[in-house]
Order: structure tokens, then sequence, then C-alpha cells
């Protein structure tokens, strides 16, 4: 009997596959595009699929002051870790949830396979939109001014965590500049430490100092996609961290591990150029070093300058297919405007706002007692304006970032370089985007 | 084997000896290698289990600190409203009723397939044996699809019912069934009226035992260790079996560190029942395996 079912099942789901592969274009769910229009009768029920810590809480909070407009939230692994890819699933047999928690890298991706309600249609959002820190509206439009397939939820913008105590024994002045760092690195490495810890496998980071240089990775004019992993500024950048790794000034154990985390715990990393969110990565990975860490400013490349990059972050989006896009669109921006969502996201999960009025919240004003007291959240404040406008992300960053870090993680131990591992996932991001007959100049 | 050193002869006694412990060594230190290897991870699982948040970083990995378990273990607990004993509750539905009710059903399908002659009876096993080759993980989004369908993903039955199939049972309940229950004896049982459904449960399941044990084992342990079939299909996290639950808490490391900490607890006592299930039936399983391969 059940070699029966089996057989069937083959079957079946083979027909099924096929036929869900041969259309990629039927929108799921059957809605018309453009209409974003408030239901009117009766109450709705909306899904929200996020993996936001404690996002139970702040939907809770919405829930009871909205009757009319009730929330239902689900849970699960992290973008990357398997909701994406239930996203896709899910868009393929129209059962995809209202809303969906997606990060920055990850729009353009659902972007090309329109799966995305576009909602500058909602005059809402529209109207929203000065609220927010104006790069971060760059994240969700996606290269056409009109557009916004998503409400930015957090940001990460960076700065230098560095040992206070540490640079102050040694007579090490903070560095300011990506030069002065450099020189720093040296006598970090002669006083026993390595200056930081060079992310071998996420790329991520790499991604944000390159974003700070003034490097984009890529460009979509509506009609095709340009790719430019290599260009002028991101090769100066690896060219500059290569060299620290070839002169062992950095060390290079695996990100979000224990031997990451002892590392700084046992003060052989002294600085990290790290988003908002690593202030917290600090405090619970390296205990013993409480009220010895400070932020500064990230080191600039030429004096004077104030660019920051950003790592991280991610949008509150609505699916094609969703059948109340108007409710959606205004939990989205209640969740990501309003004070008292922002305050909850920023206590439970330590986002950090992408409205201008977030950095501006009661909760960021206190100095953290980890970072001696400092008011960090001011510099973070900062960073956040200065984060450089029009960077993009590519529509398959899953595969662009595997195959740069299978370069970094080579570049690291000795075979080829930094420049060596962005040129091959130039050519394998181009390669990828024409297999999925993404249209490449 | 037991009865070959009578035979030999003296003068090959000797060399045959330090071969024999030669050999043995040998063996011995493959099966220590092994074990190591293999019991190293469960070792350092339950020295990280014990530790506190901040020991974990900065003590041997491999030696215990300061004994923090219990604490562990109730901070676990009582994370996000006991979300992690709901899960474990999960996994033991999913598991015990499906390796259950999925060990009667390969068993009886193995049986009819051993037992009865029809026509197409060699097509079903042959399919069935092909069935073994198709990975579940291929499985998964295609399931997921045909749910869909029905609109019966994000339920419990859309983990609970793929995973009754097992067509690995199926094959050793056939070779166990035509080699352990003889057909004399099925003879005299109808010859004395009893019905084929009475002697297959009061008769023929009592013979098959051993097999069926063994098929209860590997489908229990398949089905604890199953984890693409409920991510594909599950976004409510109260339906989560535990091994998705773990790996949910493992993706938000970075963002809240302290899961670090009980996704290694976690780990620990989402193995046990797999331990306390080996131990307990482990007897049964050996004289199963033997059964199958002396006849």
């Amino acid at each position: 009997m059940s070699a029966l079912l089996r057989t069937i099942g083959v079957l079946l789901t083979s027909a099924v596959a096929v036929t869900a592969c041969s259309s990629p274009d039927a929108a799921p769910g059957g809605t018309t595009a453009s209409a974003c229009a408030p239901a009117g009768d009766g109450p709705v029920t909306l899904t929200f699929t996020s993996w936001i810590p404690g996002i139970e809480q702040v939907v809770q909070a919405w829930n009871a002051k909205n009757p009319d407009i009730q929330v239902k939230v689900q849970t699960g692994p992290n973008g990357n870790g398997g909701t994406y890819q239930n996203f896709f699933n899910q868009l393929k047999a129209g059962n995809a949830p209202d809303l969906g928690q997606i990060e920055y890298d990850a729009l353009p991706g659902f972007r090309v396979q329109d799966g995305l309600f576009d909602l500058a249609a909602c005059d809402i959002v529209a109207q929203a939109k000065d609220q927010f820190v104006p790069w971060t509206w760059d994240q969700v439009s996606l290269g056409d001014p009109k557009a916004a397939y998503g409400v930015p939820q957090d940001t990460g913008p960076m700065a230098l965590f560095y040992r206070a105590d540490l640079f102050e024994k040694n007579g090490i002045a903070v560095p300011a500049t990506w030069q002065e760092y450099a020189a720093a690195a040296e006598k970090v490495k002669a006083a026993g430490g390595y200056i930081t810890n060079f992310s071998q496998s996420d790329v991520n980071q790499f991604a944000g100092l390159a974003w700070q240089a003034g490097g984009r990775w890529f460009g979509n004019d509506g009609q095709k996609w340009t790719v430019s992993l290599t260009d002028d500024k991101t090769t100066k950048v690896a060219q500059y961290w290569q060299d620290l790794i070839d002169r062992k000034l950095v060390s290079s154990v695996p990100p979000w591990t224990a031997e990451w985390d002892n590392a700084y715990n046992t003060d052989q990393a002294w600085t990290w150029v790290s988003a908002v969110w690593g202030a917290n990565s600090i405090a619970s990975g390296a205990p013993k070093t409480a009220g010895k860490w400070r932020v500064a400013p990230m080191p600039q490349w030429a004096a004077g300058e104030t660019a920051a990059g950003n790592w991280g972050g991610s949008s509150t989006a609505v699916f094609k297919g969703s059948k109340h896009p108007y409710e959606a669109a205004k939990f989205a921006l209640w969740l990501n405007t309003s004070e008292e969502a922002l305050t909850l996201l920023n206590q439970k999960a330590n986002l950090y706002p992408a409205t201008k009025a977030g950095a501006n919240l009661p909760a960021l004003a206190d100095g953290v007692a980890f970072y001696g007291d400092q008011k960090i959240y001011e510099i973070f404040a900062k960073a956040s304006t200065q984060v450089p406008a029009g960077f993009t992300w590519g529509p398959a960053m899953t595969a662009t970032y595997a195959n740069a870090s299978d370069g970094f993680k080579a570049a690291v131990s000795g075979k080829g370089t930094l420049v060596d591992a962005l040129t091959g996932a130039q050519t394998f991001t181009v390669q990828t985007l024409k297999n999925q007959a993404i249209p490449v100049a | 084997m037991t009865a070959a050193p009578a035979t030999i002869t003296p003068a090959e006694h000797r060399p045959r000896r330090q071969d024999g412990r030669i050999s043995r060594l040998t063996a011995m230190l493959v099966m220590g290698v092994c074990t190591v290897y293999f019991l190293t991870p469960l070792w350092w699982l339950f020295v990280g289990a014990t530790k506190s948040r901040d020991q974990f970083t900065d003590t041997h990995s491999l030696w215990f600190a300061d004994f923090h378990l219990l604490d562990n273990v109730g901070e676990l607990l009582a994370y996000r409203d006991g979300v992690f004993l709901r899960w474990t509750l999960n996994s033991v539905a999913y598991t015990a009723g499906a390796a259950l009710l999925g060990t009667v059903l390969a068993a009886m399908c193995g049986y009819a397939l051993a037992k009865y002659r029809f026509p197409g009876r060699e097509l079903i096993f042959n399919v069935v044996l092909s069935g073994v080759l198709v990975p579940a993980t291929a499985l998964a989004l295609p399931l997921f699809l045909i749910f869909s369908k029905v609109e019966a993903t994000n339920t419990f039955w859309a983990v609970f019912l793929p995973s009754l199939v097992n067509p690995f049972g199926v094959y050793l309940a056939r070779v166990y069934a035509s080699a352990g229950v003889p057909d004399g004896l099925l003879e005299a049982a109808r010859i004395d009226g009893s019905g084929e459904i009475r002697t297959f449960l009061t008769i023929s399941a009592r013979l098959m035992s051993p097999a069926l044990v063994t098929i209860f084992l590997f489908h229990f342990v398949a089905v604890w260790n199953n984890f693409l079939l409920p991510l594909v299909m599950l976004s409510d996290e109260r339906l989560f079996p535990v091994t998705l639950g773990l790996y949910s808490w493992n993706t938000q490391i970075a963002q809240v560190p302290e899961l670090r900490g009980m996704v290694i607890v976690g780990s620990l006592i989402s193995i046990a029942p797999l331990a306390v299930a080996f131990l307990l039936l482990q007897r049964f399983w050996r004289t199963g395996i033997s059964t199958g391969a002396v006849k």
C-alpha cells in the first residue's frame, strides 16, 4: 500500500513540478497589481512571517489596538536559513503569507520573480516616504524611484568598536582614517594582539566596507542588470585588506563561532568595524571585557570625509497575492514608523530603526554600561545619515555571497587574493543571472 | 568459527595465533578510533551543555568548568513560555505515531508481498525498491505543492502523513517474512480455520517481531531526524518538531547570542529519546539482524 501511495506521489509531484516551473509569470492569487484600497467590510486577518526574536509581543501590541486588522505572526529560521526558500515555494503554490520580513539584499531576488506587491500604489506608503532616512528608501525602491517593494525596517550603520583601555595603555591613537588604521594595526601586532578579525566567510561585512568607499556592486536601469563587483572603489578596499592579511596584521577565525567570541573575550582582537547591532554581539560574546569598549566613527578613506557603511537591515514586504494589501501596508507602516513598535523592536531584538525620527527614540538616548556609559547610539545615528545613497543589491545574492565567500576563505589561507575572489564572484554572478534568464548588460 | 582451533595442527598453531593477535589488535585499534571519533562530539555537547555562557567561550571545550547543567536546562524550558517543551512533544507525536503506524503498514505490506501470490506482485515490489532510492529530500518540495493543492500545508498532517511511508521497511518485512514465517505454519492455521488477518496478527507478526523492532527503530530515527519536510511544510512555530525549532534558534545566534547556549542544551536533550529507544530495543535489534543474516 505504501508503495502504491509513493508511486502515485512521485507521478503526481513530477506533474505539479513541471507545471509550476513552466509558468513563472502567472501571478499567484489572481489579484490585480496596482489596486491598493481598504477592504471596507468587516475585520481582516493578515499573516506575517518574520524571524525577529520577540516579534509576537510587538504584533500583540498592534492586535490589541486594531480589532479590524488582526495579524497572525509566524516565525521560523532566518531568511537564508530556509524562510526565503519557503517564500518562493509558497509564491509558487499560491499560499504565501500577506507580509514577510525580507532583508534588503534579498529583495531584488523576490522582485525578479515577480513576487512582491508594489506598495507605491498605496497612498499611505507614498506619503510616508519622507519619514525614512533617504538611502533606506533606495533599498526598497530597487532603482525605480516610483516603486516601493517593501517598507524599510531596520538598518545596520557601521562604526568602529575599539578597546579603549588597550589603545590607551599602548599609546595608540584611535584611527580616523584607514591609513591610520593600518598603522595602528602594526602597533597592535607589536603589542601582541590583532587589530581585528577579518571575516573570512561573511561577505556582508566586506560589502559594508565597499559601500562606505563608494563601491556600487549592482545596477538596474529597468531593462538590464549591471554587475560590478570589481569596480575601482571595491578593488581599493580589497587591496587594502589583502595587505593587512598578507602582513598578518589581522586574524581570520570563522565568524559567529565560539572561537570568534573568544578572540574578543581574551584581548586578541582589539577592534571591530561593525554595524549597530554588533554592540550586542560583543557584549554577549565577550562578557569579560565589559566597560573597556568604546565606539568611534568608521575610519575614512581621506581625512575629513564622513562616510559610513551599512551592514544588514531588512524590510517588511507585501507579497503578490495578498488579498488585503492596503491593510498590510498599514500594519507595515505602524511596525516600522510608530514609536511604540520601534521601541519594542529595539528592546526585543536590538533593531535599529530606518526612520529619521527613530534615531531619537528614548531607548537609544542612554549611555550603555558595557561601553563605559558612552552614548554609543549618537555615533550610529550620525552614521546612519552618512551612508552613501544609491547602493543596490543583486537579484541572486545567495549565489554571489557563496562564491565570494569561498574565494575569501581561500585568500585568507594564502591561496589567491581578495581581488581574485571578487573577480571570480563577478564572473559567477553574471553567469548565474544569465542562467536564470535575467538580462545582464 | 568457534570449532576451528580444534582441527588445526600444532605446527600451524603458533603463527596463526600471532596472526590472530595482530588482527585482533588492529581490529581493536580501528574500533577504538571509531569510538573516539563518534563519541567526541557527544562528549563536547555534554560538556558544553554544563557550562554557563561566559565560561563556554573561555574554558577548554572538552572539559568541565562550573557545573551549570540544571540551571541551563531550567533556562531553556522557561524560554519563550516553554516553547522547547512543546517542540519536544511535537517530535514525540510525529515520531512515535509515524513509527508505530508506519511499522504496521510496512509489516503488512511486506508480509503480503512475501506470502501471497497475485499478479503484479514483483512489479509492486520493484516499485517499492525504487522508492528506497529516492531521497526524502527530493520529495519535500513536490509534497509541499501537493499539500498546497488541498490546503493542508502548515498542519500536523502535512508532516505526519508523508512520514508514514517507509519503503525500506517494506523491503525488510518482506525478506523477514519469507525467511521467518514458514508456509507450513500458515497452511496449518488455515486448516484450523483461522482467518488471514487473525493469522497475521497472532502468528506471523509475532514471528516477525525482531524484524518489526528493526523497522521501528529505523523509522523512529528517520522521522525524529527529519528536518527538511517540516522546514518546507510548517510556518507555525507551534507545530515545529524539535529539530526545526533548534535550527531556527541556531540561525538567530548572530542576532540573539544567548541562544547559543540554549541550542547546545536543547540538542543534548533532543538526542536523549533516541538513545533511550536504542538502549531499550537494542537486544531485539541484534537478534533481528542475525536472523536475517543466517537465513
